[in-house]
């Protein structure tokens, strides 16, 4: 298997990767920092990867998404599995006070994301199979107070993906939409941990496992999903005075 | 954070750092204060407080493998690998650890920290003898390479030196080419100590030795036990004998109720066991992880011993004296009334050149008990049983040892401190084992 990741070394994409490496497969990695890039890319392989190439890219530069792309496809020559991993978690309060923090945050977790789709849409209509999944977030099943913007962010992908799965239905591609609960990485260093966090690599699990099954809307772990049905159903006008 | 060894004893409040890459931990440690203390902690499998202290550094994101050299058997790694992943990847190539401890939980950082050792130490020694370099960040924020060539005397110090050093980021092993990852077991029933030791001394060219011992039989029975020898079987097919199968077992969510564990229940199973392999074949092929890690297929089997915890007592006696000494061990305990669930009898090979490690010549002995008041002096009095037969206990397991008993069996220390004085003359590197030891403070 053919298999690029996007946002490579981040936690939940490094628990990744690390499987499809052992599985064998060969990999293309896309991230900012080329020292973390060729770190990582010497573990897939000592863990059994075929191949293992990688292109430097700082997500937020946009005009430069479908260039990186071409590049990996030539790289793999075709792809059965796009994995989008990256994204950064905002300070709430500054990126209320200050548009352009929201701007540069939404850019990051959203805009860039819809970037990317839109150059790899194309190419996947061409090969006529394979698999696009994309880590959003639970954060971005309704507004809470405490990450609303990072939320707005995230289900701005959810929403567009939904659309972007029945586009792609009639070419073979499916698109997988993962939703990760809390997860005890890098990013959320500074929240103190508790039952409900779990680790990268338990997510990655379940994200090889979803896209071998063709999910569509996957939350990590599956009770993520019972937590979201009651948070969703919680009517306005009580929710609108929760502060979680 | 609460924070525990594997022992679940003693408890404390500590901060967790995890640095996202060795220039974050460098970074981290060059910004601390003249006064702060921090201990670098791997998987938490050492079962006292030699990972414990107000801030804890983990390897949790240092789990890189940096280069596997199959030309020479040589793989470098990260310090937060763990020996597991290790051999996942190696194992399908026909290599293989020529160190394991009992679990394979433990990180790289954490086995040469405290020096391990496995069921062949009487041929292959400990793990430290198979570490070809390490490199650490000392407490000035300074990245140093150490090996038997390149600084030596930091080397000597970092192998077994229990994290005082300096933070462990990377390491190089050796790895031993295998037949086949499986193992043929021979078990062999020894009625009392001296048969036991017998069987050992005849078998000393067996590549894995360890013995099973019921620590609750007494009198003509005491130290009724089962010899487990092992030798990696030959391949009969390449492809399927370096397949490796993880087990995944049983878990304990929670902690049991303590009062599960009791001289009745102990007594029972010890006994019941001992009929079980007695009445078992003596040969038998069993898979690496059977063999290697029987207690891995119980996740959590710590919390087994309740709430309160445990405490590990693991000590080595010369051989001229270790039947004597393991016999008024065993003794003493049995006279106070108390019992060992699980209890492991070994011999150990040639001590090496590294200053804190433990293994020495001799026989080794590893018992454990459920914390409760009563325990503490009865520990205090084998300390003396020990001390007298010129033995020590492992640190790796120590959450109460007297600096006194330290000072006086590992004859070592002082090297030791004037080495860490020089690396670490602040203390920044200490936890609240090595503070009860007098090694910091």
């Amino acid at each position: 298997m053919k298999v690029l990741i996007i946002g490579a070394t981040s936690a939940i994409a490094k628990a990744s990767a690390r499987i499809y490496a052992e599985l064998g497969c060969s990999l293309h990695l896309i991230a900012r920092r080329e020292d973390q890039l060729e770190l990582l890319a010497n573990d897939l392989l000592v863990r059994g990867a075929t191949k293992v190439s990688h292109s430097v890219l700082d997500l937020n530069k946009f005009a430069k998404h479908g260039k990186t792309l071409d590049a990996a496809f030539t790289e793999l020559g075709s792809v059965d599995i796009a994995l989008i991993c990256h994204g950064s978690l905002p300070n709430q309060e500054k990126v209320e006070q200050s548009f352009k923090q929201a701007q540069k945050e939404i850019n990051t977790n959203g805009i860039s994301v819809i970037s990317l789709l839109t150059e790899l849409a194309p190419k996947f209509i061409e090969q006529q199979q394979g698999t696009i999944a994309v880590i959003t977030s639970v954060a971005g099943d309704r507004g809470r107070q405490p990450n609303f913007v990072y939320g707005a962010a995230k289900s701005l992908v959810s929403t567009y993906l939904q659309g972007l799965r029945g586009k792609l239905l009639a070419h073979s591609v499916n698109i997988v939409d993962i939703r990760p609960g809390l997860v005890d990485s890098p990013m959320t260093a500074q929240f103190p941990k508790g039952p409900l966090w779990s680790s990268p690599e338990r997510i990655a699990q379940k994200i090889v496992k979803s896209i071998r099954r063709g999910s569509h809307t996957v939350y990590a772990p599956g009770y993520w999903r019972v937590i979201m049905f009651v948070v969703s159903a919680i009517p306005e006008f009580v929710f609108k005075r929760l502060t979680f | 954070m609460e924070a525990m060894g594997w022992g679940r004893y003693p408890k404390t409040t500590a901060e967790l750092i995890q640095p996202a890459d060795s220039q974050a931990l460098q970074k981290f440690i060059a910004s601390q204060k003249k006064s702060a203390s921090c201990i670098g902690r791997g998987s938490g499998r050492s079962y006292g407080d030699s990972a414990l202290a107000e801030q804890l550094v983990s390897s949790r994101f240092l789990d890189n493998f940096l280069e596997l050299d199959q030309q020479q058997n040589v793989l470098r790694c990260g310090a937060g690998v763990k020996l597991g992943d290790i051999l996942k990847i190696c194992i399908p190539r026909g290599l293989f650890l020529p160190v394991l401890p009992g679990t394979k939980a433990v990180s790289v950082g954490g086995a040469i920290a405290a020096d391990v050792h496995g069921k062949n130490h009487h041929l292959d020694g400990s793990f430290c003898s198979h570490v070809k370099s390490i490199s650490l960040v000392l407490a000035s924020g300074e990245l140093v390479t150490c090996s038997e060539q390149e600084n030596p005397e930091l080397f000597r110090a970092t192998c077994s030196g229990m994290g005082l050093t300096g933070i462990i980021i990377e390491a190089t092993l050796s790895l031993d080419s295998i037949p086949s990852s499986s193992i043929n077991q021979r078990s062999l029933i020894a009625n009392n100590l001296a048969e036991c030791f017998e069987h050992i001394e005849d078998n000393a060219d067996s590549k894995y030795s360890v013995a099973w011992l019921d620590c609750l039989a007494t009198n003509k029975n005491l130290g009724r036990s089962v010899l487990y020898l092992g030798e990696h079987a030959a391949s009969k097919n390449r492809k399927t004998d370096t397949l490796y199968r993880e087990r995944s077992g049983l878990g304990i969510p929670f902690s049991a109720p303590s009062f599960l564990l009791n001289k009745t229940t102990m007594s029972a199973f010890n006994a019941s066991y001992f009929g079980a392999q007695k009445r078992k074949k003596s040969s038998t092929t069993l898979r690496c992880d059977n063999y290697f890690f029987p207690l891995d297929s119980i996740s959590n089997w710590n919390r087994l011993y309740g709430s309160k915890g445990f405490l590990q007592y693991q000590f080595v006696i010369p051989s001229e004296g270790a039947l004597e000494g393991i016999t008024s061990v065993l003794e003493k305990i049995s006279e106070k009334g108390k019992g060992s669930f699980l209890t492991v009898l070994k011999k150990f090979g040639e001590a090496n050149e590294n200053l804190l490690s433990f293994p020495q010549s001799g026989y080794t002995l590893t018992l454990d008990f459920k914390n409760e008041p009563a325990l503490f002096p009865l520990l205090e009095e084998l300390d003396r049983i020990v001390l007298a037969h010129d033995g020590r206990l492992y640190l790796a397991k120590d959450a109460r040892m007297s600096m006194e008993v330290f000072k006086a069996s590992y004859p070592n220390w002082e090297r030791f401190m004037s080495i860490k004085n020089k690396v670490d003359p602040d203390n920044l590197f200490a936890s609240l084992q090595s503070n009860r030891l007098g090694l910091t403070q």
